[in-house]
């Protein structure tokens, strides 16, 4: 009885050795991480869960918005279907963490493009394209009367943690030589806790948060956001940096969805699409776009339709954008910086050759 | 069978220590795999964000090291004066519960019961979302200013995300404090209660000077934990704004993408504030007892 007590005792320690060693040598092999995706025929994406219009928990108790799209559009391309993908809501300061320790596969999360967060030397993530250009800002009541950063010297501000806003409003302030008190919370419930109650003059964030904020205010119309923009924020989904296989398929999906705005293919026409590039041997551009012709998902460790399964699923950009931004949602965040380029925007994909 | 035993032990022992090992390897494997070894060196650079308060002078061009140490004595300030003020609530209580008055018992009984049901996240957003903020904007109360800018207290200025963490903290562990007390008082004999009122003894004074000492031996194990509780309880302080130094930790990780050294700083601030405070217990436990044995 008593040796057996030990010997499961033995057993369990074994299991855990072996198991852990296993995590140890999945770390050092040289597979990409697309292979896991594909083999597993799931794709584990990190979001914030909390955001409107980007990601956010719909009464159907479905993930929705712009950075969910994108997680739908990369299964689709991956795994061939968009519906196979595990959410993972995730706060700012956990996401690095996550995606290095290989909980997520795919990081969709508002999150800011930087040198030290794409840096080896940094966080070592591997940046898509741009999905959204932001910038950040700043809120205030309306019957404040503050208009500018100059009025707000001196106040305290409600900033949120563990993302790159508390280092640009200090930059901000700093520049102008003002002083100020920052309040600052873990999430951005508690940011518009604190700035609906009274304790901060203003609250800041990206202008797309404050006005997906604003929108669940009881009096969206009394809170105005100042022209002062404090930073460039592009945002953009990643990977962990080093495994290029994955970063260029996630890179090529983005840049697919881009091109289709481009060509005018959308969610409706696609099939019809496909059908006229087969019928008709001198679209070649667009034969081999859509994976018609030659081999371009392949190139990608993807199969050669990804493009057509990824617009199938979640249509072209502008679609993905109306969807959750445009100016029928409660959010309404005018297109702007992220229209096309031939629009007058910063949207665009390099040639699919 | 002796034998056997030690096979088994040092079986064990280094299966653990191979776990361990491998551990440590996966730490050291992922952390080449993503390019990043382990260093200290970014706690020099300056931290480029401002805090909201610091018990000494902080600006956002000072060191991270020196961020995280002004977010060190902010946890410090409010763990010792929830230490402090946990106490007397608890011990308030706790009497007030094997008091003979029912009013006063019952009083107690209803807040134990009451706190102790509620997360303690859940208080610490009601007393700032609620209670705090709920102040109005301008200044009101004579010695005591309160407004939902802060609390001023006797020319002592006080945030409200300070007043908030105290006040949480305190309630809740003082609830805790209380049953933990109560059971002290209670381990005492029934005779000794007694005694000292068939010498004339008042009430209050027969507690403090007869009952609650020889209660001590039992109180003290258990509160140490408590204490403890409250320290590593602190840290929630972030959800209502206040600058500890799990907030400054939290931005100084983002910021610099250390989140490994971050959290190793953090887990040996804790530990080194943790061993203090039952270090301290302990020395305070062994000297109750020895007090008590002389006594017998």
């Amino acid at each position: 009885m008593r040796f057996c007590r030990h010997f499961s005792l033995f057993g369990a320690l074994g299991v855990l050795v072996t198991l852990l060693g296993s995590c140890a040598s999945l770390g050092t092999t040289e597979t990409s991480r697309l292979d896991l995706v594909k083999q597993r025929g799931e794709l584990f994406c990190g979001v914030s869960g909390k955001i409107p219009g980007f990601s956010f928990l719909s009464p159907e108790g479905t993930y929705t918005g712009l950075d969910v799209d994108i997680c739908r559009a990369m299964a689709a391309a991956f795994v061939g279907d968009a519906d196979k993908v595990q959410y993972r809501p995730l706060t700012a300061p956990e996401r690095f963490t996550a995606l290095r320790s290989g909980e997520i596969d795919l990081l969709s999360r508002n999150t800011t493009q930087t040198l030290s967060r794409d840096a080896a030397g940094g966080n070592g993530i591997s940046f898509a394209p741009v999905v959204f250009h932001d910038g950040q800002g700043l809120i205030v009541p309306k019957d404040s009367g503050v208009q500018s950063l100059q009025d707000l010297s001196g106040k305290a501000i409600c900033v949120g943690s563990g993302t790159t806003t508390e280092q640009n409003l200090n930059d901000a302030f700093a520049a102008l030589g003002l002083p100020y008190t920052p309040i600052k919370y873990q999430d951005l419930n508690q940011v518009v806790g604190g700035y609906l109650q009274g304790r901060c003059a203003a609250m800041t964030s990206d202008r797309s948060q404050l006005a997906a904020a604003r929108s669940g205010f009881a009096d969206p119309e009394e809170h105005v956001i100042l022209a002062d923009r404090l930073s460039k924020e592009p945002l953009a989904p990643g990977v962990v940096g080093g495994d290029q296989q994955m970063a260029d398929a996630m890179t090529w999906v983005v840049y697919a969805l881009i091109e289709a705005e481009e060509r005018g293919i959308t969610q409706a026409n696609v099939d019809a699409m496909v059908k006229k590039a087969e019928a008709d041997p001198s679209q070649a551009a667009l034969r081999r776009f859509l994976g018609v012709d030659g081999d371009l998902g392949s190139k990608l460790g993807l199969p050669n339709d990804f493009v057509v399964k990824a617009i199938r699923a979640t249509g072209n950009y502008g679609e993905i954008y109306d969807r959750h931004l445009g100016p029928d949602t409660e959010v309404a965040i005018p297109r702007g910086a992220n229209r096309l380029a031939e629009d007058g925007g910063l949207m665009i994909a390099p040639p699919f050759t | 069978m002796r034998r056997r035993n030690l096979f088994i032990q040092l079986g064990i022992s280094i299966a653990l220590l191979a776990l361990l090992g491998l551990l440590i390897n996966n730490l050291a494997v992922n952390l080449i795999r993503t390019g990043l070894g382990l260093g200290f060196g970014w706690l020099a650079r300056p931290a480029g964000f401002a805090l909201a308060e610091s018990a000494l002078p902080f600006t956002p061009s000072d060191s991270y090291l020196w961020a995280l140490t002004i977010g060190w004595l902010n946890s410090l300030k409010v763990i010792v004066a929830g230490l402090v003020l946990a106490t007397v609530l608890g011990v308030a209580a706790g009497a007030a519960r094997s008091s003979g008055n029912r009013l006063l018992s019952s009083l107690a009984g209803g807040y134990v019961a009451l706190i102790r049901q509620v997360p303690l996240l859940l208080q610490l957003l009601f007393w700032y979302f609620v209670a705090f903020l709920g102040l109005p904007a301008a200044p009101m109360g004579g010695l005591i200013k309160l407004s939902n800018q802060g609390i001023q207290l006797l020319g002592l200025n006080l945030s409200v995300e300070f007043c908030a963490v105290l006040v949480g903290l305190t309630v809740f562990t003082g609830a805790s404090i209380a049953e933990i007390v109560r059971g002290g008082i209670n381990a005492v004999p029934r005779g000794q209660w007694e005694a000292f009122r068939s010498l004339g003894l008042a009430e209050g004074l027969g507690l403090r000077r007869i009952v609650l000492p020889q209660a001590l031996p039992a109180i003290l194990p258990a509160l140490t934990s408590q204490y403890l509780n409250l320290a590593k309880n602190s840290t929630l302080a972030i959800a209502v704004g206040y600058a500890d130094l799990y907030a400054v930790s939290d931005t100084t990780i983002t910021q610099t993408g250390r989140a490994i050294e971050g959290f190793l700083l953090l887990l040996l601030s804790f530990l080194l504030l943790n061993l203090l405070i039952s270090g301290g217990m302990a020395a305070f436990n062994s000297a109750v007892l020895g007090r008590l044995n002389r006594s017998r």
